[in-house]
C-alpha cells in the first residue's frame, strides 16, 4: 500500500472535501466577469491568415469537375487546399479505439453526401478575401438521388449514402447492421400478457447552438511542431485525430484549450483544426478557421434524430412481463459517435425497470443529413423519452398510477438487468418517492414503504430461457487498426490501405488513449 | 481598398485608426484595437455576445459599421472595472454564480449596464427585457437576472 506523505502538503490543502451544499465559487469566473477568460479566437497572431471552405449545396451530388483557377489567382488568397492535399483524407473519430471503419473524408473528392460538406478550403489575407475567392470556385456537380429518412435508407432500392457502407447501416462485430439485445423470449410474454401496447416515437435532430462558435487557430512552432487554439471539448481526442489525418506524430503538435464558449457535446468532432494545422502547413503562417453561425447549424453536427417503436406486453396487476424495441439512429451521411450512441442505447434498455423478457435491436443508419454527434446524455435522452411516455401510456392502459406502476417496475438491488449484469445501487423507487412528495403527488402508503433495498434478487435475478438466433457468416474482420508509433511522413498523397489484420472473435483492446471508451467492447474490466 | 480614418473614445481612451469600408466595430474592436471582450456569436444580431454601449446606448457592434462611431464614446467591458475595483455588476455576476461558460457574459454586463445606468432600481420584468436581447446557453438566465437585480440594490446601497 501507497503511502501519501500528507504532512508535506498540509499548508496546501486541507482534507475536508465536504462540499456539498455549499456554494464554492468557480476558479474562472473572475476573468468570465472582466472579459479576460481567452478562448480561441482571443488570440492574435502576427501574419495570420483565415481559412473559409466552400460547402456542398446539394445533399448528395457526385463531384464531377472542381475548377480553383480563377479562385487561385484572386486578392490576397495565400492557397487553395483541396481532398488531395489531405495526408490521410479518411477517418472516422472512433478509429481511435479501432472502432469502425473510416468513411469520412476532410474534404470531399468524389461525392458530397451532406448538404454543407467540405469540399475546398481557401487561406486567405483576411476573412473577406477568402470569401471573395470562394466566389470564383467553380464546381460542377451532378446532383444524386437523396434519402433522408433512416426506415427508407434500409430498403434495397434506397440510394448508397457512404460507399464504406453499402446497406447505409453501421457493421457491429463485423456480422450485424444492428446492435442486438436478447433477453428472455418476449413473445412468449406477449402470449402471456393481459395487454400489449405498440407505439412509434420520434426525435428529431437537435443543434447545440454554443454561444461560441467552433473554430481553431493553428501557428507553426518552434522544432517543426505547431500550436493550436482550439474551441475543442475533447482536447488530446482532437490532437490524436489531426496526428492521424496529417499522418504526423501526435507530439508535433501542443494544444491549447480548456476555455470553451459552450459546447455541450457539439464540439467533439474535431471539425475546424485538421484543415486548419494544414494551412499552417502548406503556408508556414498561422492559419485562423472560425465557423460562422449559419456553417455551425449546417456542418457542425447536431444530435441526432430516432426513430423508435416499443411494443410492451403487461398484466393486469401493472407487471411489464416483455418489451421488444426497435430504433433507428439516424447518423447522417457519417459515423462521427452515432455507433458508440447505439451500443450505449443497447446496454440501457430496457430503461431502469425488472422485465424478465427484452428484445432490442438498434440501428445506426446513414442518410444524406448532417452527421450527429454526441450531445448530453446521447444514445439515451431520446430512449428514455420514449420509454417514460410508454411508461405512462402503460399505466393509463391498466388503471394504474403513473408514478405507482413505476415503482412496481423498477430495478432493485440484486435483480438481473437485460444485459446480464446484477443491478446495483439503484435508487428509481427512492427518486419517484421524493419526486411525488415534492410534487405533493399523492402515493399510496405502501408504495411509500417500498424499498431499492428490498424484495430484489431471487426470482428477479433469475435469467429467463432464451431462444437461440442463427448467428450470421462472419465475414473477414473489417476493423482497422491504427497505429501512432510511426516516423513523420512527408508524403502528400492518400496512404496505402491498412492492412487487414487476422480474424479475431473480438477486436483488440485499445492500445492507447480513450480507454474510458471501452464500454463499447465491454473490455474494461478485464 | 481605401481606408477611412476614424476617431473615437474607447473606454475613456482616444483611439485613431483606418478601417476598411464595411468593417464592423466588432472586428474594429478585437482585430484593431485588440480588445477582445466583445465576442463573435452569430454576426448577424441574433445572440448579443458582441453587445457594446455607444454613448451610453446599447448597440449590437457587429452590426454596427465601424465608421459610424467616429467621434463618439465607445465603451466595452474592457472599461467597466474601475483600476483593480470590480463594477457591482461585476462582483453580482461572480457572488450569484451567474456564468457558466463565460461568452455571452460580456454582453450581458453590458446590457446590464445600459440598464442600470438609466434604470437604477429596475423590477424584476424590466431586467428581463433589458437582457431579452442576450443568448445564454448555458448558465441559465435566473442567476442572470438575480445577479442585475442584487447589483442594482447593492450599487444603491453604497451609493
Amino acid at each position: 500500500m501507497l503511502e501519501l506523505r500528507k504532512d508535506i502538503f498540509a499548508d496546501e490543502r486541507d482534507d475536508n472535501l465536504k462540499e456539498i451544499g455549499k456554494g464554492t465559487q468557480r476558479q474562472d469566473m473572475l476573468g468570465h466577469v472582466t472579459g479576460t477568460s481567452t478562448y480561441f479566437d482571443d488570440h492574435k497572431l502576427q501574419g495570420m491568415l483565415h481559412l473559409k471552405v466552400l460547402r456542398s449545396p446539394h445533399a448528395h451530388a457526385r463531384l464531377r469537375r472542381i475548377d480553383t483557377m480563377e479562385a487561385e489567382r484572386s486578392p490576397g488568397v495565400r492557397r487553395i487546399i483541396r481532398g488531395a492535399d489531405v495526408p490521410r483524407n479518411l477517418n472516422t473519430l472512433l478509429s481511435l479505439i479501432n472502432f469502425g471503419k473510416d468513411d469520412e473524408p476532410s474534404l470531399a473528392v468524389d461525392k458530397v453526401r451532406y448538404k454543407g460538406e467540405p469540399i475546398v478550403a481557401i487561406v486567405a489575407d483576411s476573412p473577406r478575401e477568402a470569401f471573395e475567392a470562394m466566389a470564383k470556385l467553380r464546381v460542377d456537380y451532378e446532383p444524386l438521388p437523396a434519402v433522408f429518412d433512416v426506415e427508407e435508407a434500409l430498403k434495397p432500392s434506397a440510394p448508397v449514402v457512404n460507399e464504406t457502407y453499402p446497406k447505409n447501416t453501421f457493421v457491429y462485430h463485423d456480422v450485424y447492421d444492428h446492435q442486438k439485445l436478447r433477453f428472455g423470449d418476449v413473445e412468449r410474454g406477449f402470449a402471456e400478457a393481459d395487454h400489449v401496447l405498440e407505439q412509434r416515437y420520434q426525435m428529431s435532430p437537435i443543434e447545440h447552438a454554443p454561444t461560441e462558435t467552433n473554430g481553431s487557430i493553428a501557428a507553426p512552432d518552434t522544432n517543426g511542431r505547431y500550436v493550436v487554439y482550439t474551441s475543442t471539448q475533447a482536447l488530446f481526442f482532437s490532437l490524436d485525430t489531426c496526428a492521424k489525418i496529417l499522418d504526423v506524430p501526435s507530439n508535433t503538435f501542443h494544444f491549447i484549450g480548456g476555455t470553451v464558449g459552450g459546447g455541450f457535446g457539439g464540439k467533439v468532432d474535431t471539425l475546424t483544426e485538421p484543415l486548419a494545422i494544414l494551412g499552417a502547413m502548406l503556408t508556414g503562417r498561422p492559419v485562423r478557421y472560425q465557423l460562422g453561425r449559419e456553417e455551425e447549424m449546417q456542418f457542425g453536427s447536431p444530435r441526432g434524430a430516432e426513430r423508435i417503436y416499443i411494443k410492451d406486453g403487461v398484466m393486469r396487476d401493472g407487471r411489464i412481463v416483455a418489451r421488444k424495441i426497435r430504433a433507428y439512429f439516424d447518423s447522417g451521411a457519417y459515423t462521427r459517435l452515432s455507433s458508440y450512441a447505439v451500443v450505449k442505447c443497447v446496454a440501457h434498455l430496457p430503461g431502469p425497470y425488472t422485465i424478465p423478457n427484452v428484445h432490442g435491436d438498434v440501428y445506426c443508419v446513414f442518410t444524406n443529413r448532417t452527421p450527429a454527434t454526441a450531445m448530453r446524455g446521447f444514445g439515451v435522452t431520446a430512449m428514455d423519452f420514449a420509454l417514460e411516455c410508454q411508461m405512462d401510456k402503460l399505466a393509463h392502459l391498466v388503471g394504474i398510477d403513473p408514478m405507482e406502476f413505476r415503482i412496481l417496475n423498477a430495478y432493485r438491488d440484486g435483480d438481473m438487468k437485460a444485459h446480464r449484469r446484477e443491478a446495483k445501487n439503484t435508487a428509481l423507487i427512492e427518486c419517484v418517492q421524493v419526486a411525488a412528495e415534492k410534487a405533493k403527488w399523492p402515493l399510496r402508503e405502501e408504495m411509500k414503504r417500498m424499498s431499492s433495498r428490498k424484495d430484489g434478487g431471487g426470482s428477479r435475478a433469475a435469467i429467463s430461457p432464451t431462444p437461440l438466433e442463427p448467428v450470421p457468416q462472419r465475414a473477414a474482420v473489417s476493423q482497422q487498426r491504427t497505429t501512432y508509433d510511426r516516423a513523420p511522413a512527408a508524403i502528400v498523397q492518400p496512404p496505402p490501405p491498412a492492412p487487414t489484420p487476422p480474424p479475431s472473435p473480438r477486436p483488440q483492446a485499445p492500445s492507447h488513449g480513450a480507454t474510458r471508451f471501452s464500454s463499447v467492447f465491454g473490455t474494461r474490466r478485464r | 481598398m481605401t481606408k477611412t480614418a476614424l476617431q473615437f473614445r474607447h473606454n475613456g481612451r482616444d483611439v485613431a485608426l483606418f478601417v476598411d469600408g464595411g468593417v464592423n466595430l466588432l472586428v474594429a474592436l478585437r482585430e484593431l484595437i485588440g480588445d477582445m471582450t466583445p465576442k463573435f456569436g452569430c454576426g448577424q444580431g441574433g445572440c448579443g455576445a458582441c453587445s457594446v454601449l455607444i454613448d451610453g446606448e446599447l448597440h449590437l457592434s457587429c452590426l454596427t459599421l465601424a465608421e459610424t462611431v467616429n467621434g463618439r464614446a465607445v465603451e466595452t467591458l474592457d472599461g467597466l472595472k474601475n483600476g483593480p475595483n470590480l463594477h457591482p455588476l461585476q462582483r453580482a455576476f461572480m457572488e450569484q454564480f451567474a456564468a457558466q461558460c463565460g461568452y455571452c457574459t460580456p454582453g450581458m454586463l453590458m446590457a446590464a449596464k445600459a440598464l442600470l445606468d438609466r434604470n437604477p432600481s429596475p423590477s424584476r420584468a424590466e431586467v428581463i427585457e433589458a437582457i431579452s436581447g442576450n443568448i445564454c446557453r448555458c448558465t441559465g438566465y435566473e442567476p442572470i437576472i438575480n445577479a442585475v437585480l442584487a447589483a442594482a440594490s447593492g450599487g444603491r446601497a453604497r451609493a
